[in-house]
């Protein structure tokens, strides 16, 4: 299946903006690499707080057929500084849902690397922590070629710490990444946020805001992201968009693009999964990006076990080479606006500081950035976002943000059941066919 | 979700645990409770047992509504209930829980049964829906004094 063909007015997509700054650090590399042998980079969500069971999930991600990366998702104890508690758990064998990085100590997690990780195999540490000078002390030591976040995206929706402190904390970690030998590679969380109803200019200026924190604090190698959301029209204008902001503004750093399948409620048949997946691999090929980080059938029931991961990168990497095949030699795409507007959003935004991370604090500060649905204390949670009947996600109520609301369908106040109506829309986009029952499929 | 319910009131506080980021649940739940006449304070993601404990003393909810789906809950759960049922002040708190309980989706069950042994007044696995988590809300006007549950008097 493809959603990809659209009658929205169209033009040629500019060639893809060429890195200028050789790779740094053996994740680059691969990344690089692997995108100039046009194969697109799949990676796990992936975290196990057992040693030999985290060692096991890394072999078999590197054994897969594809171009892969590791991941050690670090447990949700670690995220928060909970150490004791994720210790506890290791001595009483209770449960967790990452590797407790922390908890484990420095060499238990060199021997978990160790003989895995390499330059055909870069291993990710990926967390949730807005304070993780900790985490990163230890990721330091143990030889990690790249981790993710951000101030703003593992504050905001992932915490309760104060933005100021989660900045301050931020730019301490992206300095301990710095002085580092080795060059470490920093990925923004920022193209996620709460993983859906976030419009795609904010994303876009999120992960290139905190791209320009990361080079501002001396990270050299860095990529910045996007979630997949609810229309691959409009989340394929905004990969070019944030490909043309990265070129401008990061342009003197070594950078690349992550694309995350969907973040939100997921489909919960087998075949709807996949098909969502299949869905943001093909978006990631034709938008030129360098990496996915790719869901598993079972994502909305349960972490998933080692075999499943592997099944759906396979599956990633399968796809990704045959859509490579398929890329029609002059592309389209719509536009409506998203790189203005995200433009708009950065520029406006450094001028609430001198440096990016208080111009980050003081935009927060007042409703100029604004996430929708977000509870945290410093994010205004004036704007609104709705999904519009074609699929197009839009600012129903922009709040005082510099955007523009739609106005007609959608507006309103957000009751419970048009939110899960709009949680939902992925869900049942893709479910559809399995649910409606085999007589009825091949009508549709 | 399609069902027309009542309209209803009363003060909730609604809380995850202190290791759970995750957000659109509490969205989803503070709306839902509005829209039935509650009044709510959301204390949102990653809230530490002491805020909470602070929170309810401060608030004097008719329910303290726990929502957790990150797989921590039967850890950060059941020390969370242990700490409020140890509480003088809040020993008779109404307290339910509900979300993903653990990291083994239908396997989770058994962690629910845990939790209400060890002081929950409920727990609403994930799988069972909002039909059960409603007619608990239901059974908020008909009972408002909590029946004190002596499972969890000792821990």
């Amino acid at each position: 299946m493809s959603g990809f063909e659209s009658n929205a007015p169209a033009r040629s997509a500019p060639a893809t903006p060429s890195p200028i700054v050789p790779a740094g650090g053996r994740f680059s590399r691969f990344v690089r690499r692997s995108h100039e042998q046009g194969r697109l980079v799949v990676q796990p969500r992936m975290g196990f707080a057992d040693s030999a069971t985290m060692r096991r999930g890394l072999e078999a991600v590197r054994a897969v057929h594809g171009a892969s990366v590791g991941t050690v998702t670090v447990d949700s104890y670690t995220r928060v500084n909970d150490h004791d508690s994720a210790r506890r758990a290791l001595e009483r064998g209770d449960d967790l849902n990452g590797y407790p990085v922390v908890a484990h100590g420095t060499q238990e997690t060199r021997r978990l690397l160790e003989g895995v990780a390499g330059e055909d195999f870069p291993v990710q540490f990926r967390h949730g922590s807005a304070l993780p000078q900790e985490l990163f002390a230890a990721l330091a030591r143990v030889g990690a070629d790249a981790t993710e976040g951000g101030p703003v995206s593992y504050c905001l929706p992932y915490s309760r710490v104060p933005l100021p402190q989660a900045t301050a904390a931020w730019a301490e970690c992206c300095r301990i990444l710095a002085d580092q030998p080795r060059t470490v590679h920093l990925e923004s969380f920022g193209g996620c946020m709460l993983g859906q109803l976030c419009p795609p200019s904010l994303l876009i200026a999120l992960s290139i805001l905190e791209g320009l924190f990361f080079r501002e604090h001396g990270v050299r190698s860095i990529s910045v992201s996007y979630a997949q959301q609810t229309s691959p029209e409009q989340d394929l204008e905004a990969l070019a968009a944030l490909r043309r902001l990265a070129a401008q503004w990061l342009g003197d750093v070594d950078w690349h693009v992550v694309l995350y399948t969907y973040m939100g409620v997921y489909p919960r048949t087998p075949v709807g999964a996949y098909r969502m997946l299949e869905d943001s691999v093909r978006l990631a090929v034709r938008s030129g990006t360098e990496r996915l980080i790719v869901k598993t059938a079972v994502e909305a029931h349960r972490i998933p076990t080692i075999e499943e991961n592997v099944d759906a990168l396979e599956f990633a990497a399968a796809v990704a080479t045959d859509e490579a095949r398929h890329i029609p030699s002059e592309q389209t795409f719509q536009q409506t606006g998203i790189y203005e507007e995200a433009l708009r959003l950065i520029t406006s935004t450094l001028g609430f500081g001198g440096d990016v991370g208080s111009a980050l604090v003081g935009a927060f500060a007042h409703g100029h950035l604004d996430v929708p649905f977000c509870l945290h204390q410093d994010n205004a949670n004036r704007s609104r976002a709705a999904i519009d009947p074609a699929g197009t996600l839009r600012w129903s109520d922009p709040g005082a943000m510099p955007v523009t609301g739609f106005g007609g369908h959608g507006r309103g106040p957000v009751t419970a059941h048009s939110l899960i109506e709009m949680l939902g829309y992925n869900e049942r986009r893709f479910d559809r066919e399995e649910l409606v029952g085999a007589a009825v499929r091949g009508m549709l | 979700m399609d069902e027309i319910s009542p309209a209803r009131s009363g003060r909730f506080i609604v809380t995850s645990v202190s290791s759970d980021a995750h957000m659109w649940n509490l969205v989803f739940l503070q709306l839902l409770l509005e829209e039935r006449g509650g009044e709510v304070v959301n204390l949102g993601a990653c809230v530490p047992d002491d805020v909470i404990l602070a929170e309810c003393r401060r608030v004097r909810p008719d329910a303290l509504v726990v929502s957790t789906v990150n797989g921590h809950g039967h850890l950060d759960g059941l020390r969370l209930i242990q700490r409020i049922r140890s509480d003088s002040e809040l020993a008779d708190l109404r307290v339910v829980i509900g979300g993903k309980l653990g990291i083994r989706g239908s396997e989770n069950a058994r962690f629910g049964t845990e939790l209400v042994a060890a002081g929950f007044d409920a727990a609403f696995e994930a799988e069972a829906g909002l039909a059960e988590f409603d007619a608990f809300l239901g059974g908020l006007e008909k009972a408002p004094a909590r029946e004190l549950a002596t499972a969890g008097r000792g821990a």
